[in-house]
């Protein structure tokens, strides 16, 4: 029923971006300037404004997105679009630039275009891997569902902890009381969790044979070792989720850097006429 | 006993209280007689400070009291105040329990042993009934009581509810937060709840905050708790409360009592009454909600006239003006005439009370339209019903050639489809000569169908050939049908039912006319599901055609209707028309091919189950998420609280999964949708294109939230101001988009600097929900705003390619 992004309405736009591309390798082939090609010839021109062009538009998606009930223009037909192009503005601005860079102004807008472009294209991959590890991670549940079940859990080892001895019921109540899920971005990434806990509280119970009777020594492991797997659960559904919005904290500030040093160029091309 | 009295008025809702005024102010001998130690008590249980609305508008007032849309405090003041100053001779804590005819009248007998002699006897006890008792010994100890306005009142009690329905749930669960608590359930499970409450109290109950004891009764309640009746013997609990919610019983056994008759057994069903009220016992008439008049405004007026025409004043009723600007379409014509040539023309109404009929017209829209003029079209979604008062209208059975037309002329109907099925018109329909037609809602029809047995009758008869006709045997004339549908028998099943099963015997077919099924068949041991058929199909075709057993069971996805027909005139049928059977002969080869195809992949076959275990299966419109390409950026909520005050009506995360499709919580237009059902101003619609919407006739009652049992409905304060949103991408002023809109906060605000205020906004509370966008440009935000296409909005008939088309 659902189309994803890249075949959406049959790759429409990945065919203009193609005949974009093509169009403009032609162009570039057959065009002979005097001296090298570069942005100064008439095609380098056109292109650099045709590049412009679509940078500028490329941004609007920001503001797009956040504007609702417009015209009919359906979001999917704006990323699918912005996707293509934003991959054909690579080859646009590279034959704009006639393959002179430097060390200036000019080639310092190329590289942060550049970046953001493969910071879209990153984005692109986790967009298109992560539900599905989301999906199936999630087993259907939902992180409500999921963070109950842990509470439960909690309320549980906490009434059988009372009737163990101290050290034991230590490691429950740290368990209980103590266990991190989020943390900070670094844990949240890694799913860095050798001081979790639960876990110690696994290992310490599955260790310390003999101490307290048997049936409750059971009860407690299952219920750590459970915790232990929707913890673990919980928490790469937390970093798939952050990396999904991460990397747009990497897309949009170099998209305004971008648009700076684009203007810089274009004002440093005229002056310099 | 007291002297005869020329009108005893029982229930002193605003029907009753506007008929004692009268009378009062007639001079007339009177009682009203009220079973609270106040008047009104329908509206004194009202929420505090809800703001009560004086729907409909445009129709005038007619009473001594006055009534203005305002607070419920203020119109229950100007009612006590009215009562007092006309002198109105009221009896409070008066419950009458029996009212017996005598020779000269009535005698009426309250539960606190008073008795009451009168002539006529007006009955308006409204639709609220009599809250269920407890029985047992010490019922009436202090400590049992029937309501519970605040949870958060009670702290650190132990506390026992007895009941198993929404309210004994909702408060059971409220009241765990800060005691402890047990619920009595009379059976082994709680089956009347509604399915969010179901999983409320059992996770409450597996958790331990919630203690039940099951097939369980109340045997005695002592001064500190009581004594139940378990499996497992007697048990005693010690507790400091007992909340009985055990339901209210309607008040139809009472109404009964009286000798009053009930037109059948439906429980919806209300007793019928003449043009001054009165019902099938002389001199017994009945007013308000129970006569079927379910507002404020039409109550009072009805208590005003009823008592005026005993007083023998021949006053017009208050809808006159009304009915006349009505009918200035039709011409210069007095009202009763216009009734009378209606009852004539119109068989479908030719049966119908003088006050039934003005209702029924009220409710109807009066339509000339010009010859050459659609009345409507091909695949609109309005669902009303029409009659046809003068000239001659054409059905385009057709599509492809519009010149192929079924004349209908006056006194016919159309559109009765839309009664059943709830789904798109299948024909345009236009008017081939200037003609008049009325347009009547569906919801007067079905009353109308419930309570007027002719109704019923004229109107199956002709819907069973049309749809025949429209869906069956298309271009088969109608005289070869004549055997077929005298045969024909219309049958109802519930979700789940079996229509027919796999290895059965037997030919008839089916032709779904509303609801829809799914098709299974046993592999290997397991159920696979084959199909999914929506209303408009007939199935059982395949026994028929190949002379075979039952192939597959149907079962029905939703409550469902069907046409059956026998195997036998069917034949018949076919046998005189080659091109019927062939086409009928293609599906059955279609189907055969499709069976096979989702045999081999029952992964496919689940997810039709699993859909219609959500009950989408009822749905016109569903919000579907392909969980393999939503990557949570919430951009769906966040457009579509942007499109509708700051207030998303969807939540994205919340509902069930299957196989990455995801069934979020968010309206699915039901085809007969439940949240309808039960709206006083009718405030509830479908439009043409099948959003089911809200209008600002709300009164904000909460029926709605109640009825929807997908939980989509939400009761809001109506939405602020939004600044916009460049001033907040500038200004940082105002919301972000998608924020719950900055009236929060300002109510926040409004909350510490002034009580008074906070009491008003939240009790001008109305219903808010999905209402598709129809008033967006574009459509479906969260559809349009999902950068990834995981949303998507889908009709039930999309169903089997989506289940082919998944992994
Ligand atoms: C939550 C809610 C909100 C609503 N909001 C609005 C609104 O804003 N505007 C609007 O127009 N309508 C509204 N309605 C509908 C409106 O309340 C009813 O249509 C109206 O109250 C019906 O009036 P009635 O006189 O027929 O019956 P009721 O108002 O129900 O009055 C019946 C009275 O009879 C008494 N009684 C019953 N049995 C006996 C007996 N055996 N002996 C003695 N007394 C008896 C009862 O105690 C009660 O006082 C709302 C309904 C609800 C439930
Ligand atoms: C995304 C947009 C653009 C990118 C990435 C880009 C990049 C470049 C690069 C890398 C060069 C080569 C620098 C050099 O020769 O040393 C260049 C040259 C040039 N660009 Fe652009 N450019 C862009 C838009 C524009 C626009 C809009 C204009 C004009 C309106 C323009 C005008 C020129 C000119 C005139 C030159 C030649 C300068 C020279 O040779 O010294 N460019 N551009
Ligand atoms: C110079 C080129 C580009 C610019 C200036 C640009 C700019 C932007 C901007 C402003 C956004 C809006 C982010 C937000 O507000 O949430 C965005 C989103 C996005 N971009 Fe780019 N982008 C560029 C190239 C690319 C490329 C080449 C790709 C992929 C191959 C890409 C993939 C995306 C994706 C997937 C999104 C997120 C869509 C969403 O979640 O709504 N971008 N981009
Ligand atoms: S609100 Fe509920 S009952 Fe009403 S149409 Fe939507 S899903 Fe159906
Ligand atoms: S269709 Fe419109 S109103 Fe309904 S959930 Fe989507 S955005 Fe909200
Ligand atoms: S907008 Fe689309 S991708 Fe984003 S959360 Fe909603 S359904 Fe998922």
């Amino acid at each position: 029923m659902h189309e994803s992004l890249l075949i959406y309405r049959n790759m429409r736009y990945l065919k203009i971006s193609l005949v974009l591309v093509l169009v403009t390798g032609l162009l570039y082939v057959f065009h002979s300037p005097v001296g090298s090609p570069n942005g100064g010839t008439w095609l380098g021109y056109t292109l650099g404004t045709l590049a412009a062009g679509i940078m500028v538009w490329l941004s609007w998606f920001g503001i797009r997105k956040r504007s609702f009930g417009g015209p009919a223009m359906r979001m999917e037909d704006w990323a699918s679009a912005h996707i293509y192009l934003g991959l054909a503005l690579v080859v646009v601005s590279t034959f704009h630039s006639g393959f002179q860079f430097g060390i200036n102004i000019h080639t310092l807008l190329y590289f942060l275009m550049m970046f953001v472009v493969l910071s879209g294209v990153v984005g692109l991959y986790f967009y298109i891997r992560f539900p599905k590890m989301l999906a199936e991670n999630r087993a259907g549940l939902t992180t409500d569902i999921m963070l109950t079940q842990i509470s439960e859990l909690d309320r549980e080892l906490s009434d059988f902890s009372l009737t163990v001895d101290d050290e034991t019921a230590k490691a429950v109540y740290e368990a209980v009381h103590n266990t991190k899920i989020g943390g900070n971005l670094i844990n949240q990434l890694t799913l860095y969790v050798a001081d979790c806990p639960t876990m110690a509280a696994r290992i310490f119970v599955e260790q310390s044979d003999g101490v307290c009777d048997e049936s409750t020594r059971r009860k407690l492991l299952t219920r750590l070792t459970k915790k232990e797997g929707l913890l673990s659960r919980i928490r790469k559904d937390v970093k798939l989720r952050c990396l999904l919005q991460l990397w747009l904290y990497i897309h949009v500030p170099f998209t305004f850097a971008t648009l700076a040093a684009l203007v810089a160029h274009i004002v440093v091309v005229f002056y310099y006429w | 006993m007291g002297e005869r009295l020329k009108v005893a008025i029982v229930g002193s809702g605003p029907a009753g209280l506007s008929a004692a005024a009268h009378a009062a102010q007639l001079g007339m001998s009177h009682a009203l007689l009220e079973r609270a130690d106040h008047a009104s008590d329908t509206i004194y249980k009202y929420q505090k400070g809800k703001f009560v609305m004086a729907t409909p508008d445009i129709l005038p007032l007619r009473s001594d009291l006055s009534f203005m849309a305002g607070r419920r405090e203020e119109v229950l003041d100007a009612w006590n105040q009215g009562l007092d100053s006309c002198r109105a001779n009221v009896h409070y804590n008066s419950d009458v329990t029996k009212i017996d005819r005598t020779s000269e009248g009535f005698q009426l007998h309250t539960a606190g042993g008073e008795a009451f002699e009168a002539e006529n006897v007006i009955l308006s006890i409204g639709l609220q009934g009599n809250i269920n008792k407890m029985r047992c010994e010490g019922g009436d100890l202090p400590l049992v009581q029937y309501q519970l306005d605040d949870p958060e009142e009670y702290e650190n009690e132990t506390i026992v509810v007895i009941g198993a329905g929404d309210a004994a749930i909702e408060n059971a669960v409220a009241l765990s937060a800060q005691n402890t608590v047990f619920i009595i359930n009379r059976r082994a499970e709680f089956a009347r709840a509604k399915q969010g409450n179901l999983s409320l109290i059992l996770g409450a109950i597996d958790k331990g905050a919630v203690q039940c004891y099951y097939e369980s009764n109340p045997l005695k309640v002592e001064p500190d708790g009581i004594v139940l009746d378990t499996p497992d013997g007697e048990v005693t609990v010690k507790c400091n409360r007992i909340i009985a919610r055990m339901g209210a019983s309607p008040p139809r056994r009472f109404v009964e009592a009286c000798g009053v008759e009930f037109p059948s057994e439906d429980p919806k069903v209300l007793p019928e009454v003449s043009p001054t009220y009165e019902s099938n016992v002389p001199g017994l008439y009945i007013v308000g909600a129970l006569a079927g008049y379910p507002l404020i405004k039409q109550a009072m007026n009805q208590g005003y006239e009823v008592v005026a025409y005993l007083n023998g004043d021949d006053i017009p009723p208050a809808d006159e003006p009304l009915l006349i600007e009505k009918f200035q379409a039709i011409g210069d014509v007095a009202v009763s005439d216009v009734l009378a040539s209606i009852r004539e023309t119109i068989p479908v109404f030719s049966e119908l009370n003088t006050l039934l009929l003005r209702e029924v017209m009220l409710e109807s829209e009066v339509h000339a339209v010009r010859q050459g003029e659609d009345i409507f079209q091909r695949n609109d979604y309005s669902s009303t019903f029409y009659t046809i008062f003068a000239g001659h209208v054409g059905i385009q059975i057709n599509e492809d050639d519009p010149s192929q037309v079924v004349e209908l002329k006056e006194g016919a109907f159309f559109g009765e489809m839309g009664l059943i099925s709830g789904r798109r018109r299948t024909a345009t329909v236009v008017a081939l000569t200037d003609c008049v037609v009325f347009e009547t809602p569906r919801r007067t029809m079905l009353k109308l169908i419930q309570s007027v047995e002719s109704v019923k009758r004229i109107l199956d008869k002709t819907s069973i050939l049309r749809q025949i006709q429209t869906h069956l045997t298309p271009g088969v004339p109608a005289e070869d049908l004549e055997d077929l549908v005298d045969s024909a028998e219309i049958q109802n099943f519930k979700a789940g039912d079996a229509i027919f099963s796999q290895g059965d015997t037997g030919n008839h077919m089916h032709l779904i006319r509303s609801g829809s099924c799914t098709v299974s068949t046993r592999v290997g041991g397991r159920e696979v599901v084959l199909s999914y058929v929506p209303a408009g199909n007939y199935i059982g075709e395949m026994a028929l055609l190949s002379n075979m057993p039952r192939s597959a069971t149907v079962k029905a996805a939703n409550n469902t209707e069907t046409i059956c027909l026998s195997g036998e005139d069917f034949s018949a049928v076919m046998a005189k028309n080659n091109i019927l059977r062939n086409s009928i002969e293609a599906k059955f080869r279609a189907r055969l091919r499709q069976n096979e195809q989702m045999a081999a992949r029952p992964e496919a076959g689940n997810i039709i189950q699993f859909l219609v275990e959500q009950g989408v299966g009822e749905a016109t419109d569903v919000l579907l998420i392909d969980e393999t390409l939503c990557v949570h950026c919430d951009n769906c909520e966040k457009a579509c609280a942007e499109t509708h005050g700051g207030l998303s009506r969807l939540n994205r995360e919340a509902g069930p999964s299957f196989a990455s499709i995801h069934v979020p919580t968010s309206c699915r237009h039901c085809q007969h949708p439940h949240c309808m059902a039960d709206c006083p101003p009718d405030a509830i619609h479908r439009a043409p294109d099948g959003e089911v919407f809200i209008d600002d006739s709300c009164i904000g009652c909460g029926n709605c939230e109640n009825n929807c049992p997908y939980g989509v409905i939400q009761l809001a304060s109506p939405p602020k101001e939004k600044s916009s949103l460049l001033s907040w991408l500038l200004f940082g002023k105002g919301s972000a988009p998608g924020e719950e809109a900055s009236y929060e906060a300002g109510l926040l605000a409004e909350r510490t600097k002034n009580g008074e205020k906070q009491e008003k906004d939240l009790s001008s509370k109305k219903a808010v929900k999905c209402d598709m966008c129809k008033d967006v440009e574009g459509g479906a935000s969260c559809v349009n705003a999902c950068p990834t296409g995981a949303a998507a909005r889908v009709s039930p008939e999309k169903f089997m390619d989506i289940a082919m088309l998944s992994q």
